[in-house]
């Protein structure tokens, strides 16, 4: 079985339509692999039974000849965030217990008719608000690599079972680098696709104007093809975009030739590890061996992403977690006298602390008086760094940079300190406030044997240029495919 | 001292789309609750709201009949406050960038035409409703209403009477109704009014504080609300005390107004842009397509009606005063009935019925196509205008088919001549006197003859038949 569980998704998908293994064997051994690592608490909800039934209809649709998406069969995990009908979807909040929603979401019809069989769903930073999934109401995940170590967040339980081999590939959401920032510290490969390729329908919304859906898997050829099933217009979601999909996974060529690659070199200055910085740069020069130009940039607005990323992120989080108020569903205060009380207690019982540091920071930045002073600066800022990115572009096709500062600290070092954790995200938000495409592909390790992971950034609706630049850098290197357990990691 | 009356006024309407603002749920009033409703407009986690572009052409066509510059691009917004009847816990409304702005109303009064400016026209989704149940004392949700599209219409604070306020609103409501916009229906709450008020020394430049009054259901509530705020601010501020800026809630039984919340608990609503709803960019050729096909509004179609049915002008603006009127006498005429006639009718027995039964001439069962079978059968001389009336008022209520009203009653005329010949020979036997009368030269005995004659035929002659059958006998005698 271990072979099985070292194949790609595509490898698996592959081997399913030849016949060779069965999609019920994969889930099987993904079960099994999940009970393995069960310590990791990537999962806060296992659906084996379902997956099994799922296995067999998917089984017989490939009988029968009706589907030929390239990982059908190839058993996967939603990050808690994500609604599955009829499946608790929690957010990993105390709030949202019991919370099943009635539909599902656009991601997981498009997935579901590709032949995707979901084992369950996924631990995250509740609300996805954390960058260590340590804030989730089921306790924190852990990191394959070294369990004293967090995942990173928000998608950490996603990253986590990815890494530890108990599912081929994760649908997470990324805010501020919710997928990129995880997918580093587990040593995988994760896209956070241009804001609008892919439908918010059904993603329980953190921050709506920069919340995106995508793929963490062992390659940068697997998101492809992830992507290439869930992008595309959504009438459900006024917000996206009328864009083509479906050609990414067959545009990867790996030819880099003649490609600018811009190197800002603000991004590799001060308050990064240099054993980072060094293994960012070395896959710069990977891609310049296989014929890419580096192009040396500068990046203005550095200092301005973060306290601009969370101004906004956290007013939208401030409206769109109003809802949960204990009326309608999930967590209702179990003593209360009035309508006022109800709602207090609920929230002060249903919340943890990060999310109620977010809501009452996004409260203060829309108030009266306080609105232009915060929240329409930080617009003003965004538009800004818009700019930037565009300029940044007219002088190069791709940007590379660390995806963050440091490798995966150890549980319980971020909390104690909020600024420093919000800091560490000056690489992965810049991308989320101007709405481009960015991947996080693992470069190297640090001393202590944690995965370190490399940024590409590419112009709006890039996802191309960018997956290709990502498969040309994999088909050079072996980093993406070293599991824990090779490097004495947890996961057998 | 003397003292002006300044007051401005917010009307909410309800938008007569199929759906809703933001998912395909009916609008339909009443239902079960929770019956209208999916997880987009309950704000289940997740969901996302896609805006109906008939809300948009709605808002746009009431923005250009009221005179407003359309806003090419505008914005949603959220306006956020906990209350269980707000699935969200925010109002997606339009707070920086309303879809138009700028206009204003023209309507008559009894002291000539007043002009009021609109400030802004914006559009949102209605919130849902609580009902209150005293006997398990316990409130339910029904979300039925949540997300049926509102506009709101602001004025600018030019009213200076309650005369004006009310016929501004009834100006506005048979613009909304020409439009097909809304239904405007006051009671089932289509159409809200708040009135915001003040006072202030009659010359005085700078505005009093204002109160906003709410809860006003009917024309009557507004007018008795202004009179009754208006009295209550200038009784304030002579026994030198200070009008507090407030909102407050009309009372119909009480006849009163009752401070509901003063500005220092005014609710901070945390405005900011509805990020799930990308800017609206209205082109052109969008805004060309409604201006050239806005309907005839009131004005228009008085001065048609004058030119092209020849109807005087009191006539014209009687009927062109509502909505429901036009349709129906366009209706009538579209089915063959001549303008004059149905005119003739519309003002006169089918106003008094409307005002004796006290009905809106929307709600009225009777339908064009009946008068103008009514009107046929005057035509044909089956039966009089004496019957018709008779006829009229009696399916009014239940528009009942007028010909098998007519035949199950046996009212048709009597076309029988030579029944009509004997008849008139008889009555004219039975009053030898009114002859005499009538031969020696007084022509009143004429027409106490056809009276007789008609009340023999039992009200079924024929009028014109009677007068030459009774002068050709009586000239022969």
């Amino acid at each position: 079985m271990t072979d099985l569980l070292e194949l790609t998704a595509l490898e698996l998908g592959a081997a399913i339509k030849r016949g060779e293994i069965t999609p019920t064997q994969a889930a099987e051994a993904a079960l099994e692999q999940m009970e393995e690592t069960k310590k990791d608490n990537a999962f806060v909800c296992i659906t084996a039974e379902l997956a099994l039934d799922r296995a067999k209809t998917v089984e017989a649709a490939l009988a029968r000849g009706e589907t030929r998406a390239p990982l059908a069969g190839v058993p996967m995990g939603w990050k808690d965030n994500i609604c599955t009908s009829g499946i608790p979807t929690t957010c990993a909040s105390k709030i949202l217990t019991g919370f099943a929603p009635p539909y599902d979401a656009t991601v997981v019809e498009r997935l579901e008719r590709a032949g995707a069989v979901a084992l369950g769903k996924l631990n995250m930073d509740e609300f996805a608000m954390g960058s260590t999934t340590e804030t989730s109401y089921y306790g924190p995940a852990r990191n394959p690599w070294n369990p004293d170590h967090v995942p990173g967040g928000s998608s950490g339980g996603g990253a986590a079972a990815v890494a530890a081999r108990s599912c081929w590939y994760a649908i997470g959401s990324d805010t501020g680098g919710s997928i990129r920032q995880p997918a580093a510290y587990c040593g995988i490969t994760g896209v956070k696709p241009t804001y609008g390729t892919v439908s918010r329908y059904g993603l329980i919304a953190y921050a709506s104007s920069l919340d995106q859906m995508g793929p963490l898997a062992r390659s940068a050829a697997d998101c492809a093809a992830v992507l290439d099933q869930i992008m595309g217009k959504d009438p459900r979601d006024g917000t996206s975009l009328d864009v083509e999909a479906g050609e990414l996974l067959g545009g990867l060529s790996g030819d880099v030739r003649g490609m600018k690659l811009g190197i800002p070199a603000g991004c590799f200055g001060e308050g990064l590890e240099s054993e980072v910085g060094k293994a960012v740069l070395a896959a710069a020069d990977v891609l310049r061996s296989r014929g890419a130009e580096l192009v040396e940039l500068e990046f203005p607005m550095m200092d301005y992403v973060v306290p601009t990323y969370y101004i906004i992120a956290a007013a939208e989080a401030s409206s769109n977690l109003s809802r949960y108020d204990g009326v309608k569903y999930g967590w209702r205060a179990e003593q209360y006298e009035t309508l006022t009380d109800l709602y207090q207690k609920t929230r002060t019982e249903g919340f943890g602390m990060e999310v109620k540091r977010r809501i009452l920071l996004g409260s203060f930045a829309l108030s009266a008086g306080y609105y232009d002073a915060y929240y329409k600066k930080a617009l003003q800022v965004k538009g800004l760094i818009r700019q930037a990115f565009d300029t940044a572009f007219q002088a190069c096709d791709l940007m590379l940079t660390p995806v963050a500062p440091t490798t995966a600290p150890k549980l319980g070092e971020s909390l104690s300190d909020p600024l420093k954790m919000y800091l560490s995200d000056i690489y992965t938000v810049p991308v989320n406030l101007a709405g481009l495409p960015g991947l996080s592909m693992p470069c190297g390790f640090d001393r202590a044997g944690l995965p370190i992971g490399a940024q590409l950034i590419g112009p709006a609706l890039g996802e191309g240029r960018m997956l290709n630049a990502a498969h040309a850098f994999q088909l050079e290197t072996d980093y993406h495919t070293m599991c824990p357990a090779q490097r004495g990691g947890r996961a057998k | 001292m003397n003292w002006e009356t300044v007051i401005g006024l917010e009307t909410h309407v309800e938008l007569a789309t199929k759906t809703k603002i933001f998912c395909s749920c009916t609008t339909e009033f009443g239902g079960a609750p929770n019956t209208h409703c999916c997880p987009v407009c309950t704000g289940m986690p997740g969901t996302l709201p896609v805006l109906n572009g008939k809300v948009v052409e709605y808002a746009v066509r009431a923005g250009l009949a009221t005179g407003c510059r359309i806003t090419r691009y505008s914005k949603f917004d959220r306006k956020n406050y906990f209350y269980p009847d707000l699935p969200k816990a925010y109002q997606v409304s339009q707070l920086y960038l309303p879809i138009a702005r700028d206009g204003a109303v023209a309507f008559q009064t009894e002291a000539g035409e007043k002009m009021v400016r609109i400030h802004e026209l914006h559009m949102e989704e209605d919130a849902g409703k609580l009902v209150h149940d005293p006997w398990l004392d316990l409130t339910r949700a029904d979300y039925n209403r949540c997300g049926v599209p509102l506009i709101e219409i602001v004025t600018e604070p030019d009213f200076r009477t309650a005369d004006e306020v009310i016929a501004y609103v009834e100006t506005l409501r048979s613009i909304l109704e020409y439009l097909g916009v809304s239904d405007c229906k006051m009671q089932e709450g289509s159409l809200r009014c708040d009135v915001n008020l003040s006072v202030r020394p009659v010359g005085a430049k700078e505005l009093g504080t204002r109160s906003e009054l709410k809860n006003l259901n009917s024309l009557k509530a507004i007018r008795r609300a202004i009179e009754y705020e208006k009295t209550r601010q200038i009784e304030v501020l002579e026994e030198g005390g200070r009008v507090i800026q407030e909102t407050r809630r009309w009372d119909d039984n009480k006849d009163a107004t009752f401070s509901m919340r003063s500005k220092e608990d005014a609710q901070d609503y945390r405005y900011f842009p509805e990020p799930d709803l990308p800017p609206l960019r209205l082109s052109e050729e969008y805004l060309a397509g409604l201006r050239s096909s806005q309907p005839e509004m009131a004005g228009a179609r008085k001065a048609r009606y004058m030119a092209q049915f020849g109807l005087p002008a009191c006539d014209a603006e009687q009927i062109t005063r509502e909505k429901a009127l036009v349709d129906f006498f366009e209706e009538a005429l579209a089915l063959g009935a001549p303008a004059k006639e149905v005119s003739n009718w519309m003002l006169g027995d089918l106003m008094r019925r409307l005002k004796d039964e006290d009905v809106e001439a929307r709600r009225m069962a009777l339908t064009p196509g009946n008068l103008a079978a009514l009107i046929q059968l005057i035509e044909d001389g089956r039966i009089n205008r004496n019957t018709a009336s008779k006829v009229f008022r009696a399916v009014f209520a239940d528009n009942t088919d007028v010909v098998e009203y007519v035949t199950a009653h046996g009212l048709e005329q009597i076309r029988d001549a030579g029944f009509v010949s004997e008849t008139v020979k008889k009555v004219l036997e039975e009053h030898p006197n009114s002859v005499d009368d009538y031969r020696n030269g007084k022509e009143k005995a004429f027409g106490f003859l056809v009276g007789q004659v008609m009340k023999a035929l039992k009200g079924k002659g024929d009028p014109q038949a009677i007068h030459q059958v009774l002068k050709t006998q009586l000239d022969r005698g």
